[in-house]
């Protein structure tokens, strides 16, 4: 034990000497931990929500009778079926808006207590153990979950005024509440949405085997089995696993700092490991000593990181938030709470880490010969062994990336892929790096000139983990850049095709929607009303929309194809052949000319894929087919959206016309512009925090850069000393060595931007087509490469900047000391 | 009769309680406190039919209360309940909608030779799922009924409930006149004027069908009605109560009850229902009751299933055994209420209800 502590002293010693490479084992640590548990804590907090909001009754898992058309079920529907024993139990819903810039809608849920089937958990409670006589009695309750209570800007106990006047019941925090979701008694939310003996949903046990519906409500009801899982988690998975990805990818490159740094110190102490063992120190002694210290230094690390992840976390959830609520509709919480197990999770993770990255250098320590002397430039003599292993390494991994990139079919595969090749990148790089120099020596002609370049190989093992990072953040930029901007230009294009008509309306209800047309048709200016009917399907076991379109020039001439068959407008238009959203028919396996099965209510239908499109954004799939033939098979399919054409002098007089007489509230009646501006909105939102995470890499890189060029400067007197002794100025030695960090540097930008363009490819061609189901052009964007080129030289010119100055000012008195020193 | 579950069912309701909670003289003191202003059960009031049938709005609780004793074509012993609780949340008129101040809570049981089975339905009053309506008389929550088939008020009635695993379709034809308790319908339930309305039907004979996991049998026997309303029934210090309806061979009727208090001697009441109809209301000297015999209950808990019960005055002494010990309430609020035996002075059957244990 004493033996333990005597020699953890020595080593510590060490870190009082050189507080540097201290902090930047601390820095590594802290960084890939901060990124790492940001990116673990968003998606948590999204997961939880999900599951928060699958247990508000919102979700699809519950069997539940569903109304046939429109979106209500009258009351006396629902008396009908309790009086004849079946055990439903009625839910209203509807939005309520409240006072905001923008008004903020939130969703109002209407539930009826005593009747809610057992075991059914309302808010985290069950239903067995509600508070009736507060909830029922006067003046009631309105359950709201803590974040939404903050967004309202109300405390718990206030009463809720909605924009048009209405009081809520007091608030009641519910913590296990959904975000967006408000409950009241189904009487009070029949009262406040104005639907006197409406229903939305009729809810049944899920043990239930339902008889046949009574004939009389045979017309208006359906059942709807509980759906198999839950549909937000799965089409939302992709999106965390690109979150995940980038998040691996900077806790990778924050490894590389701390490994970088542990091996230098261990470079440092082998003659003090030496005189340890040489003192009676056991070998198990100094290898546990080593391995708490590293302990020491990642706990210390991991707490920073797991503290400034929450903080990484908070900033970006506001924007992920926004993102996941446009793509998915699904709600997720402004702010984060996150379970303790989340916190130790992040400090695991960076024990861990620190151990894969300083397992090398323990391995090392392992094997150091105990008479050998400490030779600097033995290290240096094996890096040489080092690097045609990891070229070799490098070159297995450039194999299995080929053989992923064949057989591979996953989400999981496409990052496999982006793994190894980026892996394989970075452990090539110093053999690159390497050859290129001994190439450039052989071109050399003069002292110095050969000086620069052979000095500059013998600086390279210990630049080389700095250098990787380096490549693999500018790489990454370069790819996720490309991939992002590519995408933009894509989805704008698509958008402002699409996007033809003038007016969009989502009718409450069939009702509406007639009396919408028949009043339509009479005003001036209405140059088409193209409604569509839509029906949700699930095909595969994935949720699709068939969506039934009039036969217009409108989508004619608008509506983008990415393959079809001649005369395919022709051929949807007599009801003879149906067009496939790109990620459906991916999803499905279809090609062009296959024959899609549809389940209807008359049956099977089959028709011919006579087409495929882009279908940005939706996660759902999407079908187009004649309306005509969607009501030949799905009598009941509503109308769910009208599309007008109209002349544009008229648009703004004809929403206004349309918003006051069918009290068309925000996101039912929406033009042109506001539909692209909205959907422009989700998409760059989307981006926001991947290119946030982006640069924090790229930062992350370039303090790796800094920090092994700092170490190095001190080691490298003993280099410079005989150049100065010569007769070479300090800063002329000083602007030869940013020279050679330079050159470096933009061989290593140099590859980066070959490599990032490659990584690009990867993402649009098999991640993108894996994660959403869309493949996008391959663009590249000069502009965007020279501007990221020029950054990483920037950044590494500002990693070189400190060690230099400091070489510069030296002291000739240090130089001279070098001589004295030597051995 | 039934001075029942009903009286916790407003506790259930309100307060939430739910199967752990044990009832405590604490919990009660709620309902022996004021009575705010619902409206108060008094000795002036006359009881008029058929609206008194229906359901009385003001007072904060009430039930329609039918227990049957059956045998069905072996010879066997059958028991069924069908029971509808009103409970109002705050006082004043019903009003039509959600907001309707009433809470309906339906309880069916059948205990037979396979064991006792339990079911209940909660519904909310003024959108239609359960009711009562005086005439035709009409009581149904869900697809629960008791309903006037033929005749006038509560003379012929069909009563059918269902439950996982078990169903009854029976008919009531009534054999005598309405019984009423206590001082013309008055019923003291404490020495401090705790009371209810209370009146009875005891004369039905019943024949029907009872269904039980797939199998049909058909039954016929007797059943007995308990219509109860008040506002305030109970004292503070009363903990529970042991009630007793016995059909005695020849024809007379016996309906008992003990509120056991905390602090001594329990409340005792009782009447005398000769065959013809003509009721003595009995006092609490007049009447013995001793448990004789526990069963504990799947719940853990232990109630009285044996009971020598005597009535010196009308040289009743008999031992009443419960057909199934384990006839055990598993509802929001648990008591047991299950179809007894008769031995010793008399021979019959009836049915025992016993809450707060």
């Amino acid at each position: 034990m004493d033996n333990l502590r005597v020699c953890l002293l020595a080593l510590l010693s060490h870190w009082r000497r050189h507080p540097l490479q201290f902090f930047s084992i601390l820095v590594g640590l802290w960084l890939a931990t901060t990124l790492w548990t940001g990116v673990q804590a968003l998606n948590s907090q999204a997961r939880s929500d999900y599951a928060r909001a699958s247990a508000v009754l919102a979700g699809p898992a519950q069997v539940q009778l569903i109304p046939r058309r429109g979106e209500r079920i009258p009351q006396s529907a629902y008396i009908g079926l309790r009086r004849a024993g079946w055990p439903v139990s009625p839910l209203l819903e509807g939005r309520l808006r409240f006072a905001g810039e923008p008004p903020i809608s939130v969703q109002l849920l209407g539930i009826e207590p005593l009747t809610l089937p057992a075991g059914l958990q309302v808010a985290g409670q069950s239903s067995e153990r509600l508070d009736l006589a507060s909830f029922l009695g006067e003046p009631g309750q309105a359950w709201i979950a803590p974040d939404t209570l903050q967004r309202l800007g109300l405390q718990a106990g206030d009463v809720a005024l909605t924009l048009d006047g209405q009081r809520l019941p007091p608030l009641q925090l519910q913590a296990q509440l959904a975000p967006g979701v408000i409950v009241v008694d189904i009487g009070r939310a029949q009262a406040l949405l104005h639907a006197p003996d409406q229903l939305s949903r009729l809810l049944l046990p899920g043990d239930f085997s339902a008889p046949a519906l009574p004939p009389t409500l045979l017309d208006s009801l359906q059942l709807q089995p509980a759906a198999d899982g839950d549909d937000l988690q799965r089409l939302t998975d992709s999106f965390h696993l690109n979150l995940t990805a980038l998040g691996l990818l900077a806790f990778i490159v924050g490894l590389f700092i701390v490994h970088a740094a542990i091996g230098l110190a261990l470079e440092q102490r082998r003659g003090l490991l030496r005189t340890l063992r040489a003192c009676g120190v056991s070998l198990a002694t100094l290898l546990g000593t080593l391995g708490l210290e590293l302990g020491l230094l990642a706990l210390l690390g991991g707490l920073a990181g797991v503290a400034s992840g929450y903080l990484l976390a908070s900033l970006l959830l506001p924007d992920v938030a926004a993102s996941l609520r446009g793509l998915y509709g699904a709600e997720v919480a402004g702010q984060l709470s996150l379970s303790p197990l989340w916190w130790l999770t992040g400090l695991a993770i960076s024990l861990l880490g620190a151990l894969l990255a300083g397992a090398s250098s323990l391995l090392r320590a392992a094997r150091l010969p105990l008479l050998a002397l400490a030779q600097p430039q033995a290290w240096r003599v094996a890096q040489g062994i080092w690097l045609k292993r990891q070229a070799l390494v490098a070159c297995a991994l450039l194999l299995v990336a080929v053989a992923v990139w064949r057989y591979g079919d996953s989400l999981l595969a496409g990052f496999a892929l982006l793994a190894s090749l980026l892996l394989a990148a970075a452990l090539l790089l110093p053999a690159l790096l390497d050859g290129s120099l001994a190439l450039l020596a052989r071109l050399c002609r003069g002292p110095l000139s050969e000086w620069f370049v052979a000095d500059s190989r013998q600086q390279l093992p210990a630049l080389s983990l700095a250098l990787m990072a380096l490549l693999l953040a500018l790489a990454a930029s370069v790819g996720v850049g490309s991939m992002t901007e590519g995408f933009r230009q894509t989805f704008s294009g698509w958008l402002d095709q699409r996007l033809a008509a003038e007016l969009y309306l989502a009718p409450r209800d069939g009702d509406q929607a007639n009396a919408v047309i028949g009043w339509l048709e009479d005003q001036p200016g209405v140059e088409a009303i193209l409604p569509q009917r839509r029906v949700e399907l699930r095909l595969q076991g994935r949720p699709a929309q068939l969506q039934g379109i009039v036969d217009h020039p409108t989508y004619r001439q608008h509506w983008p194809l990415l393959e079809a068959q001649a005369n395919a407008w022709d051929k949807l238009a007599a009801g003879q052949g149906v067009m496939l959203s790109e990620q459906l028919a991916r999803h499905l396996r279809i090609t062009l000319d296959a024959t899609l099965q549809l389940p209807s209510e008359t049956g099977v239908q089959q028709l011919p894929v006579v087409a495929l499109y882009a279908d940005y954004g939706n996660p759902k799939g999407h079908m187009l087919v004649n309306v005509d033939w969607l009501r030949q098979h799905w009598s009941q399919a509503p109308i769910s959206n009208i599309s007008l054409r109209v002349a544009p002098e008229q648009v703004a007089s004809l929403k206004s016309a349309l918003e006051q007489r069918f009290v068309l509230e925000g996101a039912r009646l929406i033009d042109q512009q506001g539909l692209k501006s909205w959907s422009t909105q989700i998409f760059e939102r989307t981006f926001a925090a991947t290119a946030a995470l982006n640069s924090l890499t790229l930062g992350v890189a370039g303090v790796a850069l800094f920090i092994s060029l700092l170490t190095l400067g001190q080691s490298r007197l003993s280099q410079l000393a005989p150049l100065w002794a010569l007769g070479l100025s300090r800063p002329r030695l000083a602007w030869l060595s940013l020279a050679q960090t330079l050159m470096l540097s933009s061989l290593t930008v140099l590859l980066a931007m070959p490599l990032g363009l490659l990584l690009a490819w990867c993402l649009v061609a098999v991640v993108n087509v894996q994660a959403f189901g869309w493949r996008l052009p391959l663009h590249v964007f000069p502009v965007q490469l020279l501007q990221l080129a020029l950054l990483g030289l920037l950044t590494s010119l500002l990693a070189a900047a400190g060690p230099l100055w400091q070489l510069a000012r030296q002291s000739p008195a240090d130089l001279l000391r070098q001589f004295a020193d030597e051995r | 009769m039934n001075a029942k579950a009903c009286w916790l069912l407003s506790l259930t309701l309100l307060l939430g309680a739910c199967e752990e909670t044990t009832p405590t003289p604490q919990g009660f003191a709620g309902l022996g406190q004021a009575s705010d202003a619902f409206l108060a059960v008094t000795p002036q009031r006359t009881l008029q039919f058929p609206a008194d049938h229906g359901a009385h709005s003001g007072y904060r609780i009430e039930w329609w209360y039918v227990t049957a004793n059956l045998t069905d074509e072996q010879g066997r012993d059958w028991g069924a309940q069908w029971t509808l609780f009103r409970s109002a949340l705050r006082p004043g008129a019903d009003q039509a909608g959600w907001y309707s101040p009433n809470l309906w809570m339906g309880h069916a049981g059948l205990s037979g030779p396979f064991g006792h089975q339990v079911a209940e339905t909660l519904a909310r009053g003024g959108v239609g799922q359960a009711g009562v309506e005086a005439q035709p008389f009409h009581a149904w929550i869900d697809d629960w009924s008791l309903r006037s088939t033929h005749g006038s008020g509560l003379d012929h009635l069909q009563m059918q409930a269902r439950g996982e695993g078990f169903a009854y379709h029976l008919q009531l034809d009534s054999e005598g006149p309405l019984v009423l308790h206590g001082k013309q319908g008055y019923s003291e339930k404490s020495g401090q004027g705790q009371a209810s309305y209370y009146y009875s039907q005891p004369f039905y004979r019943v024949s029907g069908e009872i269904e039980r996991d797939g199998q049909r049998y058909r039954v016929s026997g007797q059943a007995w009605l308990d219509r109860e309303w008040s506002s305030q029934p109970l004292a503070a210090q009363q903990q529970g109560w042991d009630w007793f309806s016995l059909h005695l061979q020849g024809g007379a009727k016996l309906m008992l009850f003990q509120v056991r208090q905390a602090d001594g001697e329990p409340y005792r009441a009782g009447t005398w229902i000769a065959a013809d109809g003509q009721t003595r209301a009995l006092s609490a000297e007049q009447i013995h009751l001793t448990p004789l015999h526990w069963s504990n209950q799947q719940t853990g808990r232990k109630v009285p299933t044996q009971w020598r019960v005597e009535v010196p005055t009308y040289q009743l002494s008999v031992e009443v055994q419960a057909i199934e010990t384990q006839a055990w309430m598993t509802t929001r609020f648990p008591y047991w209420e299950g179809p007894v035996r008769l031995s010793g002075s008399h021979q019959g059957r009836g049915y025992l209800e016993m809450t707060g244990y």
